[in-house]
């Protein structure tokens, strides 16, 4: 259980987290989803007790994050946003000095490591030098490593940032399978809207240190309410679509239709009605990309290397 | 009973790395060989001094400066440490500072002494001919010398936050302590501002210890020199475990 009153930290003139109140509760997988510097990792920082808050306060498993650091710090596990295993030891070698720093019991030490190396999937690599894994297979042993003294609430720094779709949603059963399995509270931040939308139990959308809006992804796309259709037609009668009063957008181009309307489900049917014969029909939901957008007028990746893709697939999908 | 175990993890850590590092041990053996057959075999062939050959001579200071670079290094790579981000986690984890420094500084201590038992073996091609007591007073000054310059250099990179300052640390630090310490000359007849130089060099105290014992050519008495070493290294320690408590 987490739970930050008002927590601030300011570096000299740049208020990173501002005034922040948060409740993450016991077995949740929550996200802070947001650009690049919105102050996700700052926050973090702070309930991990890497960063004295300006102002405010935050209890991490009842434990008070200023007065009872050394409490907090046995409580949790992190996984940092860059990789933190030490490359000149192994995998195994790696999980053990974590033991012996966390205070793990000597007599279950072992077991416990072989216990996690299982899930997720490292045990035939264990002894192999981690300057040999591939990126993924370090987030795993990271993660792994995280879990070893069976932490309450665990912090996942951008997880799989840098990674590739396939490690990716791998990494994401992982995540799921010891939220489920292990019952851990985990906070996550992300700049991946898809990662939130497939994780997250509870999204919190973070900008400028700020929140921005807090609610389960269905609901936060719900909020935003308008979906897309595509659909090639060869004579659509456009005027009769645009009079419809849920949609709210009409364009047409080389034979592409596209309207932009809320409630697609119940709406569906009257617009292929009315729009003529098409040849083709394809429905977008909103994404938490477009919930970000509405919030704060730009798209969440805007910042970040990223942009231009994600321009470029915008572009494909509207033209 | 946390901290142990942590103290040891970070001990057992250093120890590994430095073992799985074979180039820094052949290096760390070569280094002192080319030191006393190049410098002092060349410069041996004119000079000696107290009856004993110049390479015999410099030995205990080609001992300390081997101890003395393995340690600083050691202490000052602490500034790379924090780049990484593995370092991190090690901060994270809920163990004191004084158990991180504690820890940093034991292993470190291990690998110089490794190192110098190296040389030490070495010594015997080298005409240095043991004692159980000269063996026994050697180690003790090393001992002392790697816990005060790991330290030391543990002291300064914990509040460096690039490796911009190495040079001038190189020039203002490690150079004077081994030149200025009669590593490579004995203390009599220097010109007064080197004789002062000498006497406030801590170093030169290890050097004349252990010169005392191998070859029996001190300057001062051996209680002084322990004396001085003692005093070095719980400094060196206090100031380290300071700089780590205020590491951000």
């Amino acid at each position: 259980m987490i739970e930050t009153f008002g927590i601030t930290k300011v570096f000299k003139t740049l208020v990173a987290v501002d005034h922040i109140d948060l409740s993450v509760e016991d077995g949740e997988i929550f996200g802070l989803l947001g650009p690049n510097g919105a102050g996700k990792t700052t926050l973090l920082s702070m309930l991990a007790t890497i960063l004295r808050p300006t102002e405010g306060n935050a209890k991490v498993n009842s434990y008070d994050i200023i007065n009872q650091p050394s409490r907090v710090r046995k409580s949790i596990g992190m996984v940092f946003q860059a990789p933190s295993s030490d490359e000149l030891l192994t995998g195994w070698e790696n999980l053990y000095l974590h033991a012996m720093m966390y205070g793990v019991p000597s007599e279950v030490r072992r077991s416990r490591i072989d216990e996690v190396l299982e899930l997720v999937d490292l045990k035939d690599r264990a002894k192999d030098l981690v300057k040999t894994y591939s990126g993924g297979m370090r987030r795993r042993l990271e993660l792994a490593r995280g879990l070893l003294h069976k932490p309450k609430v665990l912090f996942l720094d951008e997880p799989t940032l840098g990674l590739d779709p396939q490690t990716r949603s791998h990494i994401w059963d992982y995540i799921k399978r010891l939220s489920k399995e292990e019952g851990v509270t985990i906070l996550i931040t992300t700049h991946y809207m898809e990662e939130a939308d497939a994780l997250c139990d509870r999204v919190a959308i973070i900008d400028h240190g700020r929140i921005k809006a807090l609610d389960s992804p269905a609901n936060l796309k719900m909020r935003v309410g308008k979906s897309m259709i595509r659909a090639k037609v060869k004579e659509p009668n456009l005027e009769k679509i645009k009079t419809l009063p849920y949609v709210s957008r009409v364009e047409a181009k080389d034979g592409d239709v596209i309207i932009i309307l809320s409630e697609v489900g119940a709406h569906i049917q009257e617009v292929l009605c009315n729009i003529g014969e098409a040849s083709f029909v394809e429905l977008r939901e909103p994404t938490l990309n477009d919930v970000f957008l509405q919030l704060t007028g730009r798209g969440i990746r805007d910042e970040s290397a990223e942009g231009w893709e994600d321009k470029l697939i915008q572009v494909r999908q509207n033209g | 009973m946390g901290e142990l175990s942590g103290l040891y993890a970070l001990w057992y850590r250093e120890v590994k790395v430095f073992l799985r590092e074979r180039s820094r041990i052949i290096s760390s053996i070569v280094n002192p060989i080319i030191w006393l057959i190049a410098f002092g075999g060349g410069l041996g062939s004119t000079i000696s001094f107290g009856g004993a050959d110049y390479q015999t001579f410099i030995f205990p200071g080609v001992l300390m400066l081997t101890v003395l670079f393995t340690s600083i290094f050691f202490g000052l790579y602490i500034v790379w440490d924090k780049r990484m981000d593995f370092f991190k986690e090690v901060m994270v984890a809920p163990l004191s500072r004084l158990t991180l420094f504690t820890g940093k500084m034991m292993g470190g201590c291990t690998d110089s002494l490794l190192q110098g038992s190296f040389l030490i073996v070495i010594g015997v091609f080298f005409n240095i001919n043991y004692t159980p007591y000269s063996l026994i007073v050697v180690i003790l000054f090393l001992l002392f010398l790697s816990a005060a310059t790991t330290s030391l250099g543990l002291a300064i990179g914990a509040q460096m936050s690039s490796f911009e300052g190495f040079g001038l640390i190189q020039s203002f630090v490690i150079m004077p302590l081994f030149f200025l310490s009669g590593a490579l000359y004995p203390l009599e007849n220097l010109p007064a501002w080197l004789l002062f130089v000498t006497r406030i060099n801590p170093l030169t105290y290890i050097v004349d210890g252990m010169r005392g014992a191998l070859l029996g050519l001190n300057h001062f008495p051996i209680w002084i020199d322990l004396g001085v070493a003692l005093v070095f290294m719980i400094t060196m320690i206090i100031a380290g475990t300071v700089s780590f408590m205020r590491m951000h």
